[in-house]
């Protein structure tokens, strides 16, 4: 029996929400949209059972713009959606960047563009995250792929957001936040929890901005004697608005660089049979599920086949790529995705000709059949296929 | 690898399925020290469609949640029997509901046919019992699960005032698939 108590059967929306109340998030603003509803439900369940606060507000727009209040507040906060409320959340995506304000946002993708289709899968907004809000900022995205890892990342989100000051995205997709696997929730004090830093100084000597070793300052909570400005403009060490060409600079710099200069902190992989792997598989999310399944099926049948992981696509995992293609063994990549090739672009660009690049892009809701990767492996077609030819698209490399 | 099993529950939306196919992956990792997991298919629709349901259950971890070649089927209408039932395998099983799978797939897997609804309807008294009935067949006709697995499984999911009921469920789906078997 005690094995029995220590297991729950949870949905991947359900876990991500344990994961959340793990991290200590009290502050959840939202608005109900499929894939991601259960986020928002059960939080509006277990918020006021911790001493947390939830509420439903208007729209996307008003729920992120809370969320950045109660962070503002002290609290650890989040807000969730799916495509169609990310994309009216792009706006105050940017602000919190600017700004430099903790939160966590959810985006259980669905397939677009629009509307689309609300309750099939998809990975077609993982630019977005990175691009969707204007100017260049900084962006962390994590991409977890099971029931058990979606609670860990989201612990992780938070711990990211309140170390480098920023937004955190974990981006996932209808099966993975729909899917159900058994879990293990650890005991508080198991995972490494970070809370949010503190101004120590008088009230009167407190600047939001300013930066130190690098690093810029504790965020202090409003309502505990610390009065500051927060604005999207460029802004000096108080918070006021700056037209110091050179500050501009600088900030607009070390924004992003919080962030890039850190990938080796900031990112996690999954390696699999990567010693001798003479065909690579570079898969994320979902897509990733079907990778693992293929490869393993490739090995057992002889073929040098790999899996290349990565739990954070954003800061693109450069490094750990870098390091696969330049150990000589690899004569192709291949990058499966629910959309038109958005990662397949990042990974030709740090691949840079040094061997092939082949994607495999599905956009009909259906997650990517094992077989079709391991067609692409082994350059010809793996029969039986359930997999009608119109849907498979296949690119080689470019140049 | 080779212990991966493959389920498939299909019928049209409100029917259970999304439902049965969380039971069976509890019954198989919560209550049978398994590893399992549980994903679903389902139109924007919340009545009617086709909906699936699918369960993996292997003794390792489950890379790919989405069934890829079937060991059971269970199609409660002719839509999902229709659109579904390819995927299942040579020498798997296709459970279908007799009153409303007319159009009988023809595959080279174990087919076996019952009137799941009508039975729920007019021996249980309530059709919503269907579900339950059908993973007591699935149950016996598989053996994937044990039958305390399962009925550990589906009482703790059901309320309290319906345990008699759906006990009896899935003890006349034990008998009827019983039957079915040793009918050939």
């Amino acid at each position: 029996m005690s094995t029995e108590k220590k297991k729950k059967f949870l949905q991947g929306n359900e876990a991500c929400i344990e994961g959340a109340l793990y991290a200590g998030c009290r502050f959840y603003a939202g608005y109900p949209i499929t894939p991601s509803t259960e986020v928002m439900e059960l939080m509006a369940l277990s918020l006021p059972k911790v001493g947390g606060k939830f509420i439903q507000m208007e729209d996307e727009i008003g729920s992120i713009c809370a969320a950045i209040g109660g962070a503002l507040a002290g609290e650890k906060a989040m807000t969730g959606t799916s495509g169609p409320g990310f994309s009216l959340k792009q706006e105050a995506l940017g602000w919190a960047c600017m700004t430099e304000v903790p939160l966590v946002i959810v985006n259980v993708m669905r397939s677009g563009p629009s509307t689309g289709y609300p309750t099939g899968p998809s990975q077609s907004d993982v630019m977005q995250t990175k691009w969707g809000s204007h100017g260049d900022k900084p962006t962390i995205t994590l991409v977890p792929a099971s029931v058990q890892e979606l609670f860990y990342e989201t612990i992780r989100a938070f711990n990211l957001s309140e170390k480098y000051r920023t937004p955190v995205i974990v981006l996932f997709d209808e099966v993975i936040g729909h899917m159900r696997e058994a879990i293990t929730i650890p005991e508080p004090g198991e995972v490494e929890v970070l809370e949010r830093r503190k101004p120590t100084c008088p009230p009167e000597d407190y600047r939001p901005y300013a930066i130190q070793n690098g690093e810029v300052a504790p965020l202090a909570p409003f309502g505990e004697g610390y009065r500051f400005h927060v604005t999207g403009l460029y802004h000096a060490e108080d918070g006021f608005p700056t037209a110091n060409q050179q500050y501009i600079h600088d900030t607009g710099m070390r924004l992003v660089n919080k962030v890039e200069h850190n990938q080796d902190d900031i990112c996690e992989n999954e390696e699999l049979f990567l010693d001798d792997a003479e065909v690579v598989v570079f898969a994320y999310g979902v897509s990733s599920k079907s990778a693992k399944f293929a490869v393993k099926e490739l090995r057992a049948g002889g073929v040098k086949a790999g899996l290349l992981r990565p739990k954070t696509i954003w800061p693109f995992p450069s490094n750990a790529l870098d390091k696969v293609v330049a150990a000589g063994n690899v004569k192709k990549i291949i990058v499966p995705e629910m959309n038109l090739g958005q990662i397949y672009g990042e990974v030709q660009k740090v691949v840079a000709g040094r061997c092939e690049v082949q994607g495999i892009f599905r956009v009909d809701t259906e997650p990517i059949h094992p077989k079709q990767i391991m067609s692409a492996v082994l350059g010809h077609q793996v029969e039986p296929t359930v997999i009608p030819d119109e849907v498979l698209i296949e690119r080689p490399m470019d140049g | 690898m080779s212990s991966r099993y493959e389920l498939r529950f299909s019928g049209s939306g409100g029917q259970g399925m999304i439902l049965a196919g969380i039971i069976m992956a509890e019954a198989a990792s919560i209550f049978g020290g398994k590893e399992a997991a549980q994903s679903q298919s389902y139109g924007p629709e919340s009545r009617g469609g086709a909906s699936k349901s699918e369960v993996i259950i292997s003794d390792e971890p489950v890379d790919y949640p989405k069934a890829t070649s079937i060991d059971a089927m269970l199609a409660m209408t002719q839509e999902s029997c229709s659109k579904y039932y390819k995927d299942v395998k040579k020498d798997g099983i296709l459970l279908i509901d007799s009153t409303e799978v007319k159009d009988i797939p023809e595959g080279p897997f174990k087919l076996y046919s019952y009137p799941i609804i009508d039975t729920a309807r007019n021996e249980l008294g309530k059709v919503i019992t269907a579900n339950i009935i059908s993973l007591g067949m699935i149950t016996e006709l598989t053996g994937i699960v044990t039958h305390e697995a399962i009925e550990k499984a589906v009482l703790s999911r059901v309320p309290p005032a319906f345990l008699e009921l759906n006990k009896k469920a899935l003890q006349v789906g034990f008998e009827r698939a019983s039957e079915l078997k040793a009918a050939g």
